[in-house]
């Protein structure tokens, strides 16, 4: 049994929980098994990726667990796989979804079933963003996970919901549909979609060019940069609290991989060329929407636009190409994922509690809620990315991967840590410290076993990797030297062909 | 006779089966005394599937008859089938809203087969004469069956305005062919592709020739500039009438836009090849723009097809074997996508009638489960969200106007159908975001089958997507 088609199952297994559930009956008890389901269809998910990290060689750059069909005809296939680079990806996300799933166990209570569906549709989409090896396989993937995340925030958002469901959707359309061009230029001028192929196919500097731009207009969006960020604070504030984690831990990083995967090992020259503007881009969102996040009276909103600030140090480390910034910026993004999905689920907390997420309604909470109140000091800590925490790892990697290449674009960003710290603790102070005024605060319950059983694993994994990174460095390690060397390669080659003219 | 000729008939045998079999059953609605039109609703039902069949047991490769007018090559038998498909469907979808609306009348059925005669006939004509035949074949009962409510003025409207506007485009089309065949002195479409030469630039004379043609043509797919009859008929024909032609002659107007282009004008694609640019992006843009501010959901529909029949000429503007084989795959999930809205559609029925408002669909999410999953998938697949099959329409016309170097009408696509994404979530919204309206009568048997079927084709397309794509594929490379 060594030739089982791994990756397909943990892509495809939650698509059939969620056919499951579709057969569920509409009452009470139909609702408990969805839930029930959903959650142990989640798990085996999780239980069946851990096999594929035991059984992952780290010591090849070559993609594994490789699948091939035939399936549209021609050169485009069906091909699955994973490297250093995707795996951590695909472990993230099915690391999470067990979380999402019982993050609303009690907090959604209509339409359970249609949420269950949604979100293990999401899952299957997701894992297959990271695991496709064709380009016309990975947009199906990632353009398909819009229709469930619009019907999440759409239909168990918050008041707002309609307006930031169609901007999420139209957003992300606009950006991924200039990027199927480009998809359909390569696969002209290589004559195939395969990834792997195409990874050392030595495009034209015009394709190049246009092709970059075309996958930053989806990735960029996705990611987000700065200036096409502005969906997300809104989709996060009306999205359900788990699909907000959803959002902000894994669907944000697919906008890194795909800068990982296509942007730097398809298009070397035209990212040497345009590096600037990202470091440029990278910047701004790093200082300015750290300073909107300063100003922000809504609890969500000031997550959402610290993510925003801490994707800029992945795009910068990214596009430093130095062993490294990459390895900072793979690392942040999984970082970023605990981290941020953990603040968001404290954020849903004691919105189950409060119903508001407004900063001003709360106010000394450690007098009720001293071990919410400890939780959430270590994420807030490692969101600022405190030595000892996940997030002093990326960030520290990222900036000294940068500093050896342009070190005025490492200074300014340094800036942004310091200016994360004064968001991030004048949150935690306004919501936990302070005198307990509020009567409608006097009667807040604790963190139940539920919430601890959701948050403990979070709190670990940010301290482990916090002092022992070595674990994700070391997946991706190989890959990441690979990527490279490659993309020096290129470049050389290039130069040398430019001198022998 | 002896039997060498019969065997010249051969093949055009779907089409005598189809002209005397709906003679047949005219005769049988006529002396049958009783109710006869369920009667005959069923057996032209049957018509068209033994019409298929036979098309389907034809000898393999290309035939043809009269002389080289008709001809039946793989295009033809791809475009056959699916007008055939769409016609049944059509006639399917009437059986109860004409026992509802108490407009039991026979002719419906066989006005429907005397249409789709003309449409076989079309997709096979090989010269200028026998496509004037098929189209005005087709034509003249869809006026008819536009009006077929005499009781109603906004059917009636439709009817004389989709009468007037359709003699006016035929007189174009005439126009142009008289022109092409003066220029050239032919009217077969190889003779006229042999006379009209290869590179060179044409004479000013087929020019205005060919001009004129597309014209007739763009007003038979409702193409913009030639489209400002379409909502209106879309809205003040009785709702089976508006499925059918949303289906079916489509299918049969792309055939002959595809044709023409391709067999009779190869060597001069240069000069028709702007037109059909102009035409695919005015189309698009239109298409998207004018349905966002549509509150009834036939006349969003008829904007939405004209959309769609700009996103299908992009294959055409390419010109090539990808290209078209782009416009049949278009076209083949374009009619199941049209006829599974539209089953909806006509499932809009309470106890005070039918309604067409897009706000009765509030929280059909709710009150019909089902109904709204699959109505919900079929207008993300119109959106063309992968993995729905409306993606892989839209990927291949565009994966040909790449290769062909249309960027710009690329681009342009693509944005369009961003645009155009909003009106289709909007009625997404309307069914999940919204609190629940007033419940509709439950689906008639029939109208659940063919969404169930036309939803789950949508949806399960991209697990086997092959079978399609290669008989496309055989079927475009079949002109060429």
């Amino acid at each position: 049994m060594t030739n089982w088609p791994i990756l397909s199952v943990v892509t495809f297994l939650p698509l059939a929980g969620a056919l499951f559930i579709a057969f569920l009956r509409d009452d009470a008890a139909g609702v408990r098994n969805a839930r029930w389901v959903a959650l142990w269809t989640t798990l085996i998910t999780f239980a069946i990726s851990l096999i594929l990290v035991w059984r992952f060689d780290p010591s090849t750059a070559d993609f594994q667990f490789l699948e091939n069909r035939p399936w549209l005809g021609g050169t485009i296939t069906y091909a699955m796989g994973v490297d250093g680079i995707s795996l951590p990806f695909v472990i993230l996300t099915t690391a999470l979804m067990p979380i999402s799933i019982l993050a609303s166990w009690t907090s959604i209570q209509s339409r359970v079933r249609e949420y269950m569906i949604a979100f293990l549709v999401l899952e299957t989409l997701m894992v297959g963003t990271f695991c496709a090896l064709d380009l016309v396989l990975f947009y199906l993937f990632f353009e398909g996970g819009l229709i469930p995340m619009f019907l999440i925030i759409g239909v168990w958002g918050g008041p707002r919901r309609v307006y930031a469901s169609f901007k999420f959707f139209l957003y992300t359309l606009l950006g991924s549909v200039l990027m199927l061009l480009a998809i359909m230029a390569m696969y002209w001028q290589a004559g195939t979609t395969d990834i792997p192929t195409l990874l050392h196919h030595p495009f034209p500097l015009a394709l190049q060019t246009w092709a970059w731009f075309a996958f930053l207009a989806s990735f960029a969006v996705k990611m987000p940069m700065w200036p096409v960020h502005t969906w997300l604070p809104d989709a996060h504030v009306e999205a359900p609290t788990a699909g907000s984690v959803i959002l902000a831990a894994i669907l944000l990083k697919m906008g890194g991989y795909g800068f990982l995967r296509f942007s730097l090992p398809m298009f070397p020259e035209a990212s040497q060329h345009l590096a600037p503007l990202i470091y440029a881009l990278s910047i701004v969102a790093i200082i300015y929407t750290s300073l909107v996040a300063l100003v922000q009276e809504d609890v969500k909103k000031l997550i959402a636009y610290s993510s925003v600030a801490h994707m800029g140090f992945v795009t910068m480390g990214i596009f430093a190409v130095t062993a490294q910034g990459v390895a900072g910026g793979i690392f942040q993004m999984i970082s970023h994922g605990i981290v941020s999905a953990a603040l968001f689920l404290c954020v849903g907390v004691i919105y189950d509690r409060m119903h508001t997420r407004e900063i001003a309604a709360y106010g000394g909470l450690v007098n009720r809620m001293p071990l919410y109140a400890f939780v959430f000091m270590v994420f807030t800590l490692a969101n600022i990315g405190l030595p000892g925490t996940s997030g002093f790892v990326g960030e520290f990697l990222t900036l000294i991967g940068t500093f050896r290449i342009n070190n005025w674009v490492a200074t300014l960003a340094t800036i942004g840590t310091i200016l994360s710290a004064a968001y991030a603790l004048w949150l935690y102070r306004k919501v936990i410290f302070g005198k307990l005024e509020k009567p409608s605060l006097f009667n807040i319950k604790d963190i139940g076993w539920r919430e601890i059983a959701i948050l403990a694993p979070l709190v670990i994994l940010t301290i482990l990797f916090g002092v022992y990174p070595k674990p994700v460095l070391d997946i991706s390690s190989v890959s990441v030297t690979a990527l490279i060397d490659n993309y020096h390669h290129a470049l050389s080659a290039v130069q040398t062909a430019a001198l022998t003219k | 006779m002896d039997t060498a000729h019969l065997a010249r008939l051969i093949p055009v045998l779907p089409e005598i089966v189809l002209g005397v079999g709906a003679a047949a059953l005219l005769m049988l609605g006529v002396f049958q005394s009783g109710r006869p039109w369920r009667m005959v609703d069923y057996a032209a039902i049957a018509l068209l599937a033994v019409a298929a069949i036979i098309l389907v047991l034809l000898p393999a490769g290309k035939l043809t008859g009269f002389g080289g007018s008709f001809i039946v090559d793989d295009f033809a038998r791809f475009l056959k089938i699916l007008a055939l498909l769409g016609s049944a469907a059509a006639i399917a979808m009437s059986l109860d809203y004409a026992e509802h609306v108490r407009q039991q009348r026979f002719e419906y059925s066989v006005l429907i087969l005397l249409s789709t005669l003309g449409m076989m006939m079309l997709i096979s004509a090989a010269d200028l004469i026998a496509l004037y035949l098929g189209l005005e074949l087709m034509s003249l009962p869809l006026y008819v069956v536009a009006a077929s409510h005499r009781d109603s003025l906004r059917s009636t409207e439709a009817g004389l305005k989709y009468f007037v506007l359709g003699a006016l485009s035929s007189g174009m089309l005439l126009y142009g062919a008289s022109l092409t065949y003066g220029f050239t002195g032919t009217v077969g479409f190889a003779s006229i592709a042999h006379a009209a030469g290869q590179g060179g630039p044409a004479a000013i004379g087929l020019i205005f020739g060919i001009v004129f043609l597309f014209a007739g043509f763009c007003f038979k797919v409702s193409a913009v500039p030639f489209h400002m009859w379409t909502p209106d008929v879309y809205e003040g024909a009785p709702t089976p009438v508006t499925a059918f032609f949303a289906a079916a002659p489509k299918v049969a107007g792309i055939a002959m836009f595809v044709r023409v282009a391709v067999m009779a004008f190869p060597g001069i694609t240069s000069e028709w090849q702007q037109i059909v640019v102009f035409v695919s992006i005015a189309s698009m843009a239109l298409g998207a723009f004018a349905a966002i501010g549509q509150r009834n959901i036939k006349r969003l529909m008829a904007y939405s097809s004209i959309g769609h029949m700009g996103f299908a000429l992009i294959g055409l503007a390419a010109g090539t074997p990808e290209g078209v084989q782009g416009v049949l795959v278009y076209m083949a999930i374009y009619i199941t996508m049209t006829l599974g809205v539209f089953a909806v559609i006509l499932s809009m029925r309470r106890h005070s009638g039918m309604v067409e408002s897009i706000d009765q669909l509030a929280g059909l999410a709710r009150t019909h489960p089902a109904t709204a999953f699959f109505l919900a998938m079929l207008l993300f697949s119109m959106a063309g969200i992968p993995p729905l099959a409306g993606f892989f329409a839209k990927f291949y016309v565009f994966l040909a106007a790449i290769k062909a170097g249309l960027y710009v009408l690329a681009v342009i696509g693509v944005l369009a159908s961003v645009v155009g994404a909003y009106y289709y979530l909007a009625i997404v919204k309307t069914m999940y975001f919204d609190e629940p309206a007033e419940g509709f009568y439950n689906m008639p048997y029939e109208l659940r089958v063919l969404l169930a079927i036309c939803g789950l084709f949508n949806i399960l397309f991209f697990v086997y997507p092959g079978p399609l794509v290669g008989v496309a594929s055989a079927a475009a490379h079949s002109l060429f």
